[in-house]
This record gives structure tokens, sequence and C-alpha cells, in this order.
């Protein structure tokens, strides 16, 4: 399909603005090359990204079971509150007073997230998972250095996490120790009491873990990092299995995340953009990042906490997304965010079942809002991989699981069916699933070549790193 | 899988090639480039820099991965093999002639194996 | 209440029954009781209509000005139609990150052309796919260009106090050590620069045009930068690359910016979107998502996420930068709004923003609003302002958000979409007050 680049024509145009009204004016050193950007007219260009948008699997589209990620469908209202006139055309620099409905929204939204999430103070500045992380471990070295305690450098960090947690910690200036995983996926608890010491800074945990698994010990781990004088950092990324149910506040964490476009129903924009909110307890406060929206009287006023970090961004992070959220909380409500909980963890549970089957489940016993499948056997078998199922997936409408994450499972796909997938869909996506472990046995040549309905077939990306094409260049 | 004589193997996978009583180059095996798949960068160690013996001395990518590559001697590198950050496929076609680094000032060394060693340590997994 | 459960209790009876279990319950049974919630402090949950009117009722609490003459690092510009239609397409919408290229080419290659168009306005080889905005991506770049002997980042003093703020908090994680280029008269004190820079300097980051809306001598900064072994970092409004000299052209190793004047509402304040371009050599430096152009088997095109062995998934603690999720949507707002505008009409949009601005600038010093610099501005600039509280407040009851208070007076900013005629209301407004 033709690049933009390659459309058009020299002199193509739009016609979007009057003559200018005032006399023109021009730099003393300007611009010297030509500016190379596409001239199309509009219907062309309708017609261009039209073409793109058939090329694209959404939520909309059908099912998509990717592990760790949440796709769940992502409700209109919400996008249409967020295009309210009264918020997207509002300057970010207007005086309070002509804000309160923005700063209504924020003061609303972390109510809310407080109570589900038992924490003291949200911030909504950080644009994504991965900036919530690196501001909570920024508060967490501000905590430890206002006390004095310049030893406390290390970050602990279970093998099975998700890889913007190590990634995190060496960005805020933390050394990463790896703990390893028990039997049963959950976290080596002697190998924590083992690791912990005068240098621990703190834990970086996700619960449930990526296995889909409930640290059942886990106010025993919190209570050895805190006795140890660290902190405990909670990765809210599966934060949908027990929104309602368990609060991280009431397993010892001292600071969390929240994926907003996870969780909270945000939708994902094709990578982003998302939200990190993040939330902490009382004694990480005084270090959040600045402003935070504060009740004075009558009316609500930007504050900076005492000992803020400073900023992780200008301005007060995605505001439309957390417009969306906020939206999704009110519309769930006290009864609806545990129903969504229970709903997600029903529906992995499910479908667990129903493969369980033919595949093999990397960890035993019920899941919580997804699961991992190990596919070694299989390839060993019958040379079919993780990657060729996926890719099979993709032939018959699908959209693939998370592949080869979590590290510590060979061939890995990891489904998350997420509450809002219907019992019919996930019947015919776990048909198709045990089909394809039939077709590995019988012909596994054709999952080898799979994808074959799609635009494209597989691409060499090892060509296309050795060889990077990063932009379009004129023949 | 191709093991010269000449060379000799350490076991976490690079050959050495002594130039003289203080001077090697170092390299990954045939062995180690078919483990790791296709090759498509490497991050050469920076020319001047101390190594130690069993520490990582770069890293060499594929699509999906990252690999450290450990260095078999203790000594400084006196000179990288810049082609390979431009041709890094030359790790997986002709990994004997992809040197990564010359290292001089050797002060110590891994317990090298000769090729027919080397060959059995693979086997035994 | 709604939750947007699809199944029935009569469906999730069956399915408890397939797996096995009693109830819901029994699947949390494992969970220790201590940590379990009761019911939560929470309102019930409310219909459409209730969110609707409840929401509607926050939106409408704020003050939506017809005229904006504020910038300071988000401006109010036109966005056509077809840009708004197409970026509220909910394949784009709705779809996760292009991890299965064969399924998300219409997504890839709409970030590939993003990439292209951003390398084109800023003269650089490469760009990545976005990261969160201006302030985190001037952060990234001075993170690209730390070295392992080289940890001390030079920031111009009169760059966006915010990103200024951004790249301290990042460099406060990172233990690199932020020093100030000192402002003379509204622009970075060259002079000085040239005294500051030794062995252990990383990077010179210069915003251009600068926060008082000042154009630098960028050439020059860059020629300092380099001298001394330094990488050379611009930040850049992307309307005024139409205009002038190119981040390329002054000799920038790493190209940065705020996207959202291409194309994206004010909202607040976000989401917005950070633009990253850099030399060849630099390329792998870049933080993020990056997409490559590849072929499949029959030979054909196609699009797909590469280079990615530098990213967190996989490189974990040894990865430059922590960045996943990014700005996908608002980068795919970008490419559909640089095709739409094309080259002619970003030029005009750059043209008329810059002289607008200077007829507002010539007839509020009729009026007795000085200019606080000399020398050269884009679209924004700084006058005295006597009665400045007073002077705001009668702008705003005539429906006009007037300039940023900063140090001096007021930091006005004039867009395209601003006309004549409310330039000249404003200017009679101002006289009103200021009584000259």
């Amino acid at each position: 399909m033709k690049l933009i680049m390659e459309r058009g024509a020299p002199g193509r145009h739009l016609d979007l603005l009057p003559p200018c009204d005032v006399p023109q004016v021009t730099l003393s050193r300007t611009r010297q090359e030509p500016l190379d950007l596409p001239q199309v007219s509009e219907s062309e260009l309708v017609r261009h990204y039209t073409e793109l948008a058939k090329q694209v699997y959404g939520v909309n589209d059908g099912i998509y079971p990717l592990g760790s990620c949440t796709m769940k469908y992502n409700p209109k209202i919400n996008d249409e509150m967020a295009a309210l006139p009264g918020f997207s055309q509002v300057h970010p620099l207007q005086p309070e007073g002509t804000v309160q409905g923005c700063l209504e929204v924020y003061a609303t939204a972390e109510q809310l997230l407080r109570e589900v999430t038992g924490m003291d103070a949200v911030t909504f500045q950080p644009a994504a998972g991965a900036h919530g992380e690196f501001t909570g471990l920024l508060l967490i070295k501000a905590y430890h250095r206002s006390r004095g305690d310049a030893a406390r450098v290390k970050i602990l960090v279970p093998d099975s996490a998700h890889g913007t947690n190590p990634a995190s910690a060496v960005m805020a200036g933390f050394q990463v120790i790896n703990i390893p995983s028990s039997p049963d996926g959950c976290v080596d608890v002697e190998a924590l009491k083992a690791a912990v010491g005068p240098d621990t800074a703190g834990l970086m945990l996700t619960n449930p873990n990526t296995l889909g698994i409930f640290e059942k010990h886990i106010l025993e781990i919190t209570r050895i990092v805190h006795e140890a004088g660290g902190l405990c950092y909670y990765d809210g990324a599966n934060l949908n299995a027990v929104m309602g149910e368990v609060r991280p506040g009431d397993m010892g964490f001292d600071v969390i995340h929240l994926n907003l476009h996870k969780t909270f129903s945000t939708p994902h924009g094709g990578g982003g953009p998302g939200a990190g909110a993040v939330g902490c307890k009382e004694l990480l406060r005084p270090y959040l990042p600045g402003p935070m929206v504060e009740r004075g009287e009558g009316d609500l006023r930007w504050a900076v906490p005492e000992h803020s970090i400073g900023r992780v961004k200008d301005f007060y992070g995605n505001f439309a997304v957390v417009v969306r959220a906020l939206c999704y909380l009110l519309t769930l409500g006290r009864e609806g965010i545990p129903e969504a909980a229970r709903n997600a963890v029903l529906n992995a549970n499910y479908m667990m079942h129903r493969l369980a089957e033919k595949y093999p489940v990397a960890y035993a016993g019920p899941c919580m809002h997804e699961f991992v499948l190990s596919l070694q056997q299989l390839k060993e078998e019958t040379g079919v991989s993780a990657m060729d199922i996926a890719k099979g997936l993709l032939d018959r409408g699908i959209h693939p699981p998370t592949m080869y994450f979590p590290l510590i499972v060979h061939e890995a796909l990891m489904v998350e069916p997420t509450e809002t997938e219907d019992k019919e869909t996930m019947d015919r996506a776990c048909d198709i699933f045990l089909e394809l472990w039939e077709l590995a046995h019988s012909d596994p040549e054709a999952l080898h070549a799979a994808p074959s309905t799609t635009p494209v077939g597989r691409l060499d990306e090892v060509d296309a790193a050795r060889n990077p094409v990063l932009r379009y260049q004129k023949p | 899988m191709n093991f010269p004589a000449e060379l000799q193997y350490a076991k976490s996978h690079e050959w050495v090639k002594k130039l003289d009583d203080s001077t090697v180059l170092v390299g990954i095996t045939d062995y180690a480039q078919k483990e790791l798949g296709d090759l498509v960068f490497i991050n050469l160690p920076v020319e001047g820099d101390e190594v130690s013996m069993g520490e990582p001395l770069c890293d060499v990518e594929s699509v999906k991965a990252v690999s450290d590559v450990m260095s078999p001697v203790t000594g400084r590198v006196a000179e990288v093999n810049e082609e390979l950050l431009d041709a890094p496929q030359k790790l997986n076609e002709a990994p004997y002639e992809a040197w990564i680094a010359k290292i001089e000032g050797v002060s110590d060394c891994e317990e090298l194996l000769d090729a027919q060693a080397y060959q059995e340590f693979i086997q035994q997994g | 209440m709604g939750s947007y459960i699809s199944n029935t209790p009569e469906e999730q009876r069956e399915m408890l029954s397939a797996v096995g279990v009693p109830d819901v319950e029994s699947l949390f049974s494992h969970i220790p009781q201590e940590v379990r919630a009761g019911e939560l402090d929470l309102p019930a949950g409310l219909s459409e209509l209730e969110v609707r009117r409840k929401v509607t009722g926050m939106a409408a609490k704020n003050r939506v000005y017809p005229t904006v003459l504020r910038g300071a690092g988000a401006y109010r510009h036109y966005i056509p139609a077809v840009v708004k239609r197409l970026a509220s397409r909910e394949e784009f919408v709705t779809a996760y990150t292009p991890y299965q290229p064969e399924i998300s080419q219409g997504l890839l290659q709409s970030i590939f052309e993003y990439q292209t168009m951003i390398c084109a306005l800023t003269g650089m080889d490469a760009a990545n796919a976005s990261v969160y905005d201006g302030g985190t991506a001037a952060a990234e770049g001075v993170a690209m260009c730390r070295e392992r002997k080289r940890t001390r980042a030079f920031v111009s003093a009169c760059a966006d106090p915010q990103v200024i703020q951004t790249i301290r908090t990042y460099c406060f994680g990172a233990g690199t050590q932020v020093e100030l280029i000192p402002e003379r008269e509204g622009r970075t004190d060259l002079e000085a620069l040239k005294g500051l820079l030794d062995q252990e300097s990383a990077c010179v980051y210069l915003q251009q045009p600068n926060y008082y809306g000042n154009m630098e001598d960028a050439v020059a900064a860059g020629e300092i930068a380099h001298a001394a072994g330094a990488k050379f970092i611009m930040g850049v409004n992307p309307i005024a690359c139409a205009m002038m000299e190119s981040p390329a052209a002054c000799g920038a190793d790493v190209a940065v910016g705020e996207g959202q004047p291409l194309g994206l509402e004010l909202s607040w304040g976000g989401p917005y979107l950070g633009f990253m371009a850099t030399t060849k050599a630099m390329t792998r430096k870049l933080p993020g998502r990056i997409v490559g152009q590849a072929h499949d088997g029959q030979g054909r095109r196609g699009y797909v996420l590469t280079l990615t062995a530098r990213e967190q998934h996989i490189r974990r603690e040894k990865a430059s930068s922590n960045i996943c999720s990014n700005e996908a949507l608002c980068a795919f707002t970008v490419g559909a709004y640089l095709s739409a505008m094309g080259p002619q009409g970003l030029a005009q949009v750059a043209t008329q923003c810059m002289s607008k601005a200077h007829y507002f600038a010539g007839e509020l010093e009729k009026i007795g609003l000085k200019r606080v610099h000399t020398g050269e501005f884009f679209h924004e600039f700084v006058t005295t302002c006597p009665r400045r509280d007073e002077v705001l407040q009668a702008l705003d009851g005539a429906g006009i958000l007037g300039g940023l208070p900063v140090e001096g007076g007021l930091l006005w900013c004039v867009t395209e979409v601003v006309s004549r005629e409310e330039l000249d209301r404003a200017v009679s407004i101002i006289k009103e007050v200021c009584g000259a």
C-alpha cells in the first residue's frame, strides 16, 4: 500500500486559512531546505487513512486477550465526555478560577481511586505506567534521602516482573536485585529474606503477578521489606483482577501506579496515550510531584507538596484520559467495580479450563484475571512454536495473547480475556485454539506458513533491524 | 559446527586467538552464534577500557534478545572491530573472522579449552 | 449501575459449573482473608445519562475563552475538520501497541509516515514513535547524550521552566548534574556558556524560539557545544520549523519538542506528544518505539517495530529508558495534520503566527506596552504592563485570555486563529485600562 508521501502531486493542498490580515513578516535567517511534506487533496487524505484503518485490529474488532494489557471494551460515553469543549478547549495556564471543572475532575477521580486502592493521595501527572513507576521510585528515593539514609540503593524485583520495573529502577538511580520465583510461581520468600538489608530501598511487586497468581504470602512479603527499612511498590498493571476485592494499601504497599488505560477502560490508541496515576501513603505525600489539587475555602486550587521531587512532565498529566477514567469509575461505582474484577477472574478461569483440555498451563490451580500456557512441549513434539500458534490465530480473526512473556516460562502464551467478553466469543476463541493444537500435529507446515490471509505475511525483522529504514526517502 | 584447531575456547563460548604473549583477539564461537540466532547489532566495548576475566565484555542483540559476551581474559581493550557495527551478520556468517576486540596487557586468563575439549564440553550440554 | 459485563447471571452460572466451582467467591478463596476488602466507601454506580449530566456539569464550570493570547508551551491553532475526524476513527483508537505486525499495518505505516514527517520538519535522520510530551522529550534527549565520562548537562535558563523542571527530575534519578546557562536580556548567554563547558559536559540544551519567544543564535550555540565535545540538543517549536533554520542546519545532534501545536487540542495540558529526532550516528540511542520498513517472504513491503533490543521489555535493567506506552494516537494525529497542511499550509501558519504577533506587538507599543527584549521573535514576546492584573481582568471580561504573567510583564502569544479585529479589540481594552 502506498505511503502518503507516494500519493498526491506538487501543488495539491487543502484550503484552510483566510489570507493574512496583517502585514507579513519573516525571520532574517530562514529555512534553507525545502519542507518535504505530503501534498495531497482532502479526499485523497481521507481515503489514505481510511485504507490504513482497514489494516488495524482494535477492541472494536473482536476479542483481544493480550495478557497483562487488559484490553477491555472502551465505553463510548467516556470519549464523548473527554471531547466536551469545556475540557478540550481549556488552556492549561488559565487562572485557577476558570478551571474549577478540570480541578474537580482530578479531585473526584483522586477521591475515588484513593478508596479503590487504600492510598492517601493520588497524582495524575505521570503519562503512562512506566512513567508512574519512575515517579513512584523517585518518591522512595526522596524519602530515604530525607532521612539521611543514602545507603538504600537497591530495588528488589521478582524475575517474573514486567521489563519496565527494572528499567524504571535504573532510571531512578537504583541497582536492581532480581528475586527468583518459587516452583509455585510466587516470590521465593526465603530468597527475599536473604536479599533484604540496610541497602534495600524497596521492593516492586505486581499482585496478582504476571503469571496470574495471587501472592498468598503478600503480608509476610511486605512485612519483611518494611522490617528491613525498605518500602513496597505496587505495580498496578494487574489491578483489574482484584479491584474492589483487595486493596494494595491493605496489602502493605506504600506507593502504587495504576494504568488507567488498562483497568479503567480508557482506549490504548495504538500504544498510547495512557495515564499512570500514582498513589501513595501519607509518608510519601510530601514528595509527590507538584502541583496537586487541594480544597480551599469553597474552591479548588493548586498546591505544591512541601518536599516535591519536582515535575515529571509538563502541565498536569494526560487530562483527557483521566476524564474517561472518571466516567468509568462513576458508571461502575461501589457495586460495579468489584463486579468487573469478579467477572474478569471468572472469564479467565473459564478460558483456562477449556484450553487446559489440550494446552499445558504453566502453573496449576485457579488463576486470577489471566493465565499462562507453555507450548514448550508442543514445540518439541511438532516444531510448532508459540509464535506459530499466534500467527494461526491471526488467520482466524483472533488477536493473539501476549507471546514469550513472562520470561520464566518457555514458549509462553499469556491469556487475559477481561470481563467484557461474552461466553460465545470466548467459546469461539477456545474452539480455534484447540483446532490449532490439532493442526500443529496434523499439518505443522501450515502453521509455520501462517498467516496467509493478512495484508502481509511474516515480515523479515532480522533484515529490518540489520539494515534499518526508518523513514521514507524519495527514490 | 566448526572449531578451528589453532584457537582456544572459553566455556562461556568465546574463542581466543593469541597474537603474542600478552595480546589476544576475542570473538564468539560457531556454537554461540547458532544459539544466539540471527544477530542484528553489537554494542562494542570501548577502546582503552579495562576488562576482567568472567565479566561482560560487550553485548550482542538479536531481534528479541540481548546477550552478554563475557571476557575470557583480564586486560585492556586495544582495538575493536568497527566493521561489525555495519555488518553484524558477520558474527553469524564467519564467526572466526569476526573478531570483536583485541585485548592487550593480558594478565589473567580463564582456563581455556582446545578445539577438541570444547567440542566435548558442548556435547555434554 | 453499568459495568459493561456481557454475560448474564445464567451464563456466569454455566461457566462456573464448567470450571467446577460453586461460585465466583471460590476463585478468590486462596487470597488471605486479612487483605480482603469489605464494601468500599464509593458512590453507587450511575446510568449513562447520569454520568453525562454529572460530567457535563463539571465541564460547564470551566471557562472557554473565545480569544486566546496565551501560549507558553500550549498553543491554540486551527485544527482542520478532516484531522479531527480521522483521529477519532476507532480502529486506531481501540488498538493496542502493534505487537502483531501482520494485522497492524495501518497503525505501523501511520507511525512510519509520522517519523518521516518529523525528519522532514527537523532535517534529522531518524525519529522515534513519540514520547509523552515536550518536557519528557527534552529529558530523554539529555539522557541520550550522557556518557560514562560526560555527566553534566547544560540547560538554557531561557527554556520553558516546566521543561527545565522535568529535565531536573529525570537527572535527579540518573545522577546527571544539571547546570543552567544564564539568561542575558531574554536570550541564552553564549559567552557564559563558553566558560562553563568542560570535558565532563555531556550536552547543551537550547530552546528555539525560547520561552520568551525570542530567536536564539542556535548555530553559535551548537558550535560552542561541539568545540567542547558536548552534544547539542535543540528543543524546537514545530510550527516555527516551517520558517526557521532547521535543527539539522543548526548542527543539532538531537531535536526534540512539543507536538501539541500540530493538530492536538489544548485539553488542559494533555495528552500531548513529545517528538524526538536525531542523527544517523545516534539513532540507536533513541528511546521508545521505532517503526522500520520490512518485507515479507513474497517481497511485499510492510512495517514492524524495529531495533527493539534497545527497549525495556528486552534489555530490562540495562535499558536506557523505561518507556513503554507512548502517545501513538497523538503521533497519528500529527501525521494527519502535517499531511493536511502540506508544505504550503504549514508555512502559511508559521507566517501568519509571526506576522500577527508582530502586528500586535507594534500596536501594544503604540499604547505604551514596550517589548522587554530586543531582537527577533517568532509568535511570542514579553511586554511591560502597568496595572497587569486589571488589564488581564478587563480582557477576561471581554472573553480574551491575556498574556501569561512573567517577570517583567506579560508573555503574549498570537497564532493564526486570532484575527486582526480581535487584536485591535484587545489593544483598545488595554488602552482603556492603562489610560494611555
